[in-house]
């Protein structure tokens, strides 16, 4: 690495830009990676980490700013063009079919023929040698799906270096691999390095940043934050980068904001969460939430908030624990059965559990309600758009009529609707997941301020968002998770983005310590499938 | 969605049955040209008799069908078992109404209950064959909803299995009857008009009341819109599916007892064959995605009607039933072409109707 460093950078980014409508994606980046080292990217949703890999792909052109590949200027116009340039990239989800064998995975579209027919025989020996370069022996002509999924995504990273690559880019690659195909992905990774390659590594996953990386560029909101190597960079740093504040300034500014929101004292307790968890999703979990609290579940990505969240409200079903609600326990096992105790929730995942897109505004906002009431009892035409109208002008949203289909509208708009359609039901306990993700930052203070306004009127919420300072800023109790458990417990003053940080990198830390390393709980295939599916 | 194009001039409610209403529009026309009094309508025997009735009265069952399969389809499902289902309800009927298979399978008091109270004894054959139809939807049902298994797949199990059901009900024999209180289902006239056209349009209404004067129709298109977050937002996904099966069911034995009591016998192998391709295209061409969401019942009843026009057109061309099937085909593929968005911007231009959107059904406005 250090006698690496001496040569010139294979890659410069200098001040790249790209702009989407509406949103500066990226905004005067810049990446340095050197020959034989593993370069992490890292940066919370939103930060610009695919926009830049897209760019770098040629999936998308840049607006502005130099790339400088190898020596030369380039800016590649298609995926093909980078890969011929020498970058090459594995996808977060293997891109690669499952049910064709290894040698045919490995040659698809480049096929060695002769007279128009495949030569098998080639196209064997052809895959063999481009898994020899990943260290990996299999019988590539078998089935993909008969590997695990470390082989897998192993076999695509030797699809990918299959083409000469100088630059391998791995966005993702561990966030299905349990622990000891994490191993073995970063032994890949470092024997890779060794021969020469430069490879950018985007993860959510400290832990394995700090096992493998040299050096960590951090992003934030599309701009480029700082490039440290990774020895002199603690983990709480990174942490502060990635979120965008000074830890040390933190304490102060929080201290002052707490005093705003610790007016509303709690009455008594509405709901009682009795170590609910699920195999291979979150482990048990257990908080209080009290009549009027907001009750915030604080980490980061991948952490288990949503997981937890989802087994509150019936998504997922859990397999431990219980839901306590007036002294009642329940496991709910359908959106259906929370809804009856009165649970309402925003998913975070607006486009595949949110919205219903081709209908219009008003059959979205009247959804739940009406479900709620059952088929039979329809709310009357008139009800509906005056349903519709009122929300439409309290929360604001634009939108050229009620009838015009969600779909169409912008990110923000559909979140108004979103929680509009819970704001109908008139729920006691309210989960936000995510509330505020990738919307504008316009549309985002008017969801902060109506988050605000109901818990003011005193509705119960649970409140989930990546930015721990919004976190830490509603919330009157707050539940801190890390890699899929719960880490501790923060109550009214001690409550700050600074010690949910703590809290997340101590927990760490600790792992670490422990020489098991990082631990991941990944979902099943199992688990996904069930979440894709319906009830 | 159409402000730069002539869709503009069409009220929004219409625009999704626009295209297939201007094929039947050209249809028409090209009868009224060439076969002479296409639109006369007389009265012969006290019924009211032409080219445009015998349109409505051949089509009624694929009109029932479309009925159902809108449903099934809005919900991002499809239903190739309902010519099977037609087959049972009628073969059913056809069985009940034959002495000997009555004293065979369910007693002789069955045939005294016949001889002397024809009436009653018609009104339990109408229910066992619809039960039974429902109950053959209600499977369906539960292999798309509960076991979750592909729809296309589900319901070919019964589409297959359910004429060998119909050959072991009637052990493979073709009943024919003469039972005018049955027949009048099918044969029968209503105040001149056709009386199986009574009953699709009760089932028209009926469906229509069903999803528009219930929340049941918005919860259809939810959940062939979005599964996921339907489900996510309470609607019960799981009997929603299961219902709109089991309606499709109901219609295909509604439909079955139509066409068999219209030709006074029941065969498990011919009736209704290949009728669920008749109604899926009617549904198509009505202007329901086969991915579901957005439905529109009246646009499947022009579809169905259109499907039921070429094919008398054909039998007044004096066409043979083997080169038929072409120009059949070719009208079903001009049609589905005027339907598609990217064929009428390259081709037709100024029809071009705007925006390219995924489906001119989905971006459609109200039903």
């Amino acid at each position: 690495m250090s006698e690496s460093s001496t040569h010139p950078p294979l890659l410069l980014v200098r001040g790249v830009s790209k702009s989407f409508p509406g949103v500066r994606a990226l905004d005067n980046v810049e990446l340095t990676l050197r020959r034989g080292e593993v370069h992490a990217l890292m940066g919370e949703n939103g930060a610009g980490k695919s926009t830049l890999i897209k760019v770098l792909t040629g999936v998308y052109p840049h607006d502005g700013g130099t790339i400088e590949f190898d020596g030369r200027a380039i800016s590649p116009a298609s995926p093909r063009d980078a890969e011929r340039a020498g970058i090459s990239t594995v996808y977060q989800e293997v891109n690669l079919v499952p049910t064709l064998s290894v040698a045919e995975n490995l040659c698809v579209g480049r096929f060695p023929t002769r007279g128009g027919l495949i030569r098998w025989g080639a196209a064997r020996r052809r895959a063999e040698t481009a898994l020899e370069r990943v260290g990996l022996k299999l019988r590539v002509g078998r089935q993909l799906d008969e590997y695990s999924l470390a082989i897998q995504q192993m076999v695509a990273i030797a699809r990918a270096l299959d083409a000469e690559a100088k630059l391998l880019i791995l966005d993702e690659p561990t966030s299905s691999l349990d622990e000891s195909e994490v191993d073995r992905l970063l032994e890949l990774m470092d024997s890779l390095r060794s021969g020469g390659l430069a490879i950018l590594f985007v993860t959510h996953f400290m832990g394995q940043v700090y096992r493998i990386s040299d050096r960590i560029t951090v992003l934030r909101n599309g701009a480029f934050v700082a490039e440290s190597m990774a020895k002199d960079l603690p983990r709480f740093d990174l942490i502060g980068q990635m979120v965008g504040k000074d830890p040390e300034a933190l304490r102060a500014r929080e201290a002052e904001v707490r005093a705003l929101h610790q007016k509303k004292a709690g009455g008594g307790t509405l709901a009682r969460v009795n170590g609910l968890g699920k195999q291979g999703s979150v482990a048990p979990v257990g908080f209080e939430i009290g009549e009027g609290q907001t009750v915030g579940l604080g980490g980061l990505l991948g952490s288990g908030r949503t997981e937890t969240a989802r087994l509150i409200f019936g998504i997922d079903k859990a397999d431990a624990g219980s839901l306590e609600i007036d002294g009642k326990a329940h496991r709910p096992g359908s959106p259906r059965e929370a809804m009856a105790l009165g649970i309402a929730m925003t998913p975070d995942d607006r486009k595949v559990n949110g919205i219903i897109p081709n209908l219009s505004v008003r059959d979205n906002i009247v959804l739940a309600l009406q479900s709620k009431r059952g088929i039979w009892r329809r709310i009357s035409p008139k009800a509906q758009r005056d349903l519709a109208a009122k929300y439409i002008a309290s929360l604001n949203i634009k939108t050229s009529n009620a009838e015009t289909p969600v779909g169409t509208l912008s990110g923000g708009n559909q979140q108004k609707v979103l929680l509009a359609r819970w704001l109908a039901v008139n729920p006691r306990l309210f989960i936000l997941d995510e509330p505020t993700r990738g919307i504008d930052v316009g549309a985002k203070g008017e969801i902060e301020h109506l988050v605000a306004d109901l818990a003011e009127q005193g509705m119960s919420l649970v409140f989930i968002s990546s930015e721990l300072e919004e976190v830490a800023r509603v919330s009157q109790r707050v539940v801190v998770l890390c890699d899929r458990e719960q880490v501790g417990e923060l109550e009214g003053e001690a409550i700050s983005e600074h010690a949910i940080l703590e809290m997340i990198a101590r927990a760490g830390e600790k792992e670490e310590e422990g020489e098991t390393g990082w631990k991941p709980v990944p979902l099943g295939d199992e688990e996904r499938n069930e979440r894709d599916g319906d009830g | 969605m159409a402000e730069s194009s002539p869709m503009r001039f069409i009220p929004p409610a219409l625009r999704p049955l626009t295209w297939p209403l201007v094929a039947l529009g050209l249809l028409l026309l090209f009868n009224v040209i060439f076969t002479p009094g296409y639109l006369h309508i007389g009265m012969v025997e006290g019924r009211v008799s032409g080219y445009l009735v015998d349109i409505f009265r051949d089509g009624a069952a694929v009109m029932l069908l479309a009925v159902g399969m809108t449903l099934v389809i809005a919900t991002g499902g499809v239903d190739l078992s309902v010519g099977a289902i037609m087959a049972i309800s009628a073969v059913l009927a056809a069985s009940m109404v034959t002495p000997e298979w009555n004293e065979a399978n369910l007693g002789a008091w069955t045939n005294t209950l016949m001889a002397d109270h024809i009436g009653v004894w018609i009104a339990i054959i109408l229910l066992v064959s619809l039960i039974a139809s429902v109950l053959a939807g209600a499977w369906n049902g539960m292999l798309v909803s509960v076991f979750k298994i592909q729809p296309i797949i589900a319901t070919l199990v019964l589409m297959v299995a359910g004429r060998g059901i119909a050959q072991l009900i009637c052990s493979g024999r073709i009943f024919t009857y003469d039972v005018p209180g049955l027949e009048y289902i099918g044969k029968g006239t209503l105040f001149g008009l056709p009386f199986s056209l009574f009953i699709v349009a009760g089932v028209v209404l009926a469906t229509y009341a069903l999803t528009r004067a219930t929340a049941l129709g918005l919860m259809i298109e939810s959940v062939g819109d979005n599964d996921v977050a339907s489900r996510c937002s309470g609607v019960p996904v799981r009997n929603i599916r299961f219902l709109v099966y089991m309606v499709s069911g109901l219609c295909a034995g509604l439909a079955g007892l139509i066409e068999s009591t219209n030709v006074s016998s029941a065969n498990a192998n011919q009736l209704g064959l290949y009728f669920e391709l008749d109604a899926i295209f009617a549904v198509v061409v009505g202007g329901t995605a086969l991915t579901g969401g957005r439905f529109f019942l009246g646009g499947s009843i022009i579809g169905a009607l259109l499907l039921q026009t070429l094919t008398n057109t054909m039998y007044a061309q004096e066409v043979s039933p083997e080169i038929a099937l072409i120009p059949k085909a070719l009208v079903i593929l001009a049609v589905c072409l005027l339907q598609s968005p990217a064929f009428r911007r390259r081709v037709l231009g100024v029809f071009g109707a705007g925006k390219p959107s995924k489906s001119r059904a989905k971006a459609g406005g109200a039903a």
